[in-house]
């Protein structure tokens, strides 16, 4: 009985793969058909991008400041202030950027994306432009995934720009810097290696936000209550890929850019 | 007898739209795990005629119009739309076929974020593949105007009631000229002066669009307005078949029920 319940346990995983992988085909497939809806596309980046940037200015913001003020006093101690600002714009710009930006983007997106499929599958929205004969995954799915590997690259570059802001602004508490000499100092600190990888994998991540949101909402049950479990699973769901990928991320920047 | 057995194959022979078959299951099968859903379902429909399908819920009467428009796969049985078995078909011939029938959901199952005429646009654009705006206005309004809505155009789903999201949902469907349309319980949930608006608009839409037309329903009111024949399902098989007069003085006690019910 155990054995069969195992079993049983290793079929749905091996299915829900097998799902998610059909889907990935259908997203592929669609890009490449004819027909692509340009105003649906630029509907979402706007929806996605510009609805999401206060928030994230707002938490790059914070984050910039309260990572100056942290690590302030272990720099002073060992006699490196004048390596804030480099400390500050290689964490900020390497890592913690992006996973910030993809872990915002994946509770405020994939959520909403996830609900918003979720109830037109519920609500038989989904199925009406099926069985009209249009394609819900031109119109819905491909539109959505692209908009966020599009935008959430775009807000990591901006949120990465405010939390620099947020760090200039925390060392004036404290000390006197020009805001001249506070950015040159964070840019000469950047290298190609910092840039390139880290905007690499926001596309990635964007992606994942998008189409774990999209996979979600559109494989939801049909009650009221699967519209809540598809949002809530596609937060959890897309917050585990991102940190995944910069797991992967990290390992390829590390061999060809780091040796 | 003889003059009209006369009569009647001259009518035939003058009317071939009326023997014309534009749907024809069967022995269909349907399973959902272990549960079997539609044990042996066969039934031709006709052009131009109106079949209505009386059951009592989650007998699987949904699931027959599911079948017939690819949403779902039979398990067993044939089943011929057009004279094509729409269980061989790949995705691209199904999207064609599609285009010729149009499913009437129960909630309407309109666009949400769109307006009423972002509704009716959407098959205009993604379907018929419009590009022409003057073309596309003079469908909408038109389709509008025959389900009574035209004042709703640049109304959101939100805004409309029941009865009038499925009058929208109907013209959206009718907006692509479809030869057969499946009503999902198309009373469902209305009141029962707006049940017969609607019931008497499926029939007019019928005769002027020349509409085949499968309709599920437990409306008793809805069946005798709109039905040309009745199947009664049962237990995942038809168990009776004929007019709403006819079955009105049927002998079978799950039939009289639902007559019953209505009396």
């Amino acid at each position: 009985m155990e054995a069969q319940q195992e079993l049983s346990g290793w079929r749905k995983w091996l299915e829900g793969m097998g799902d998610y992988v059909l889907f990935f085909t259908r997203f592929f497939r669609n890009i490449f058909t004819g027909g692509f809806e340009w105003s649906e596309f630029v509907r979402q980046c706007y929806e996605i991008g510009y609805r999401s940037m206060m928030l994230v200015g707002i938490t790059s913001f914070i984050m910039g400041l309260v990572l100056i003020l942290q690590l302030r006093p272990s720099l002073v101690d060992l006699g490196a202030e004048s390596m804030l600002p480099k400390t500050l714009s290689v964490a900020l710009v390497r890592e913690i950027g992006p996973v910030i930006t993809a872990i915002i983007c994946a509770g405020k997106i994939a959520s909403s994306i996830g609900a918003e499929l979720g109830s037109m599958k519920v609500t038989e929205q989904i199925d009406a432009m099926e069985v009209s004969g249009a394609n819900p995954v031109q119109y819905l799915v491909v539109t959505r995934i692209l908009a966020t590997s599009f935008m959430i690259p775009l807000l990591t570059v901006i949120g990465d720009a405010i939390g620099l802001f947020g760090g200039f602004l925390a060392l004036n508490f404290t000390d006197s810097i020009s805001f001249s000499l506070y950015f040159n100092k964070c840019i000469a600190s950047l290298d190609f290696s910092d840039l390139l990888p880290a905007v690499a994998k926001t596309v990635l991540f964007g992606f994942a936000v998008g189409f774990v949101g999209c996979y979600k909402g559109y494989h939801s049950d049909k009650g009221t209550e699967s519209v809540g479990i598809a949002a809530n699973s596609a937060v959890v769901t897309a917050s585990l890929w991102i940190f995944i990928i910069d797991a992967i991320a990290v390992q390829i920047t590390s061999l060809l850019f780091y040796k | 007898m003889k003059e009209t057995n006369q009569h009647n194959e001259a009518e035939k022979e003058l009317s071939p739209q009326k023997k014309e078959v534009v749907i024809r299951a069967k022995g269909i099968k349907k399973s959902f795990g272990k549960k079997q859903v539609l044990k042996d379902i066969s039934f031709d429909l006709k052009k131009g005629e109106n079949i209505v399908v009386l059951g009592k819920s989650g007998q699987g009467k949904s699931v027959t119009i599911q079948c017939v428009v690819g949403m779902l796969q039979p398990d067993g049985g044939s089943l011929e739309v057009f004279g094509e078995d729409i269980t061989t078909m790949d995705d691209d011939e199904l999207k064609q076929l599609r285009i010729k029938i149009g499913f009437l959901f129960q909630g309407g199952a309109l666009y949400d974020s769109m307006t009423v005429r972002d509704n009716l646009e959407f098959p205009l654009t993604r379907v018929l593949k419009l590009k022409d705006q003057k073309e596309i206005n003079k469908k909408v309004e038109g389709v509008l105007d025959a389900v009574g809505l035209l004042d709703a155009i640049d109304k959101m789903p939100s805004d409309l009631s029941g009865g009038m999201r499925k009058r929208v949902g109907l013209a959206r469907t009718l907006i692509v000229n479809p030869e057969i349309m499946l009503y999902d319980e198309p009373t469902t949930g209305l009141d029962p002066i707006t049940s017969r608006e609607i019931s008497e608009l499926i029939n007019r839409l019928q005769r002027k669009y020349e509409i085949s037309s499968v309709i599920i329903t437990h409306d008793m009111e809805c069946a005798r307005i709109t039905a040309d024949r009745i199947l009664v399902m049962d237990d995942g098989k038809y168990i009776a078949e004929g007019s709403y007069k006819e079955l009105e003085k049927s002998d079978n006690e799950m039939v009289r029920s639902f007559f019953n019910v209505s009396a």
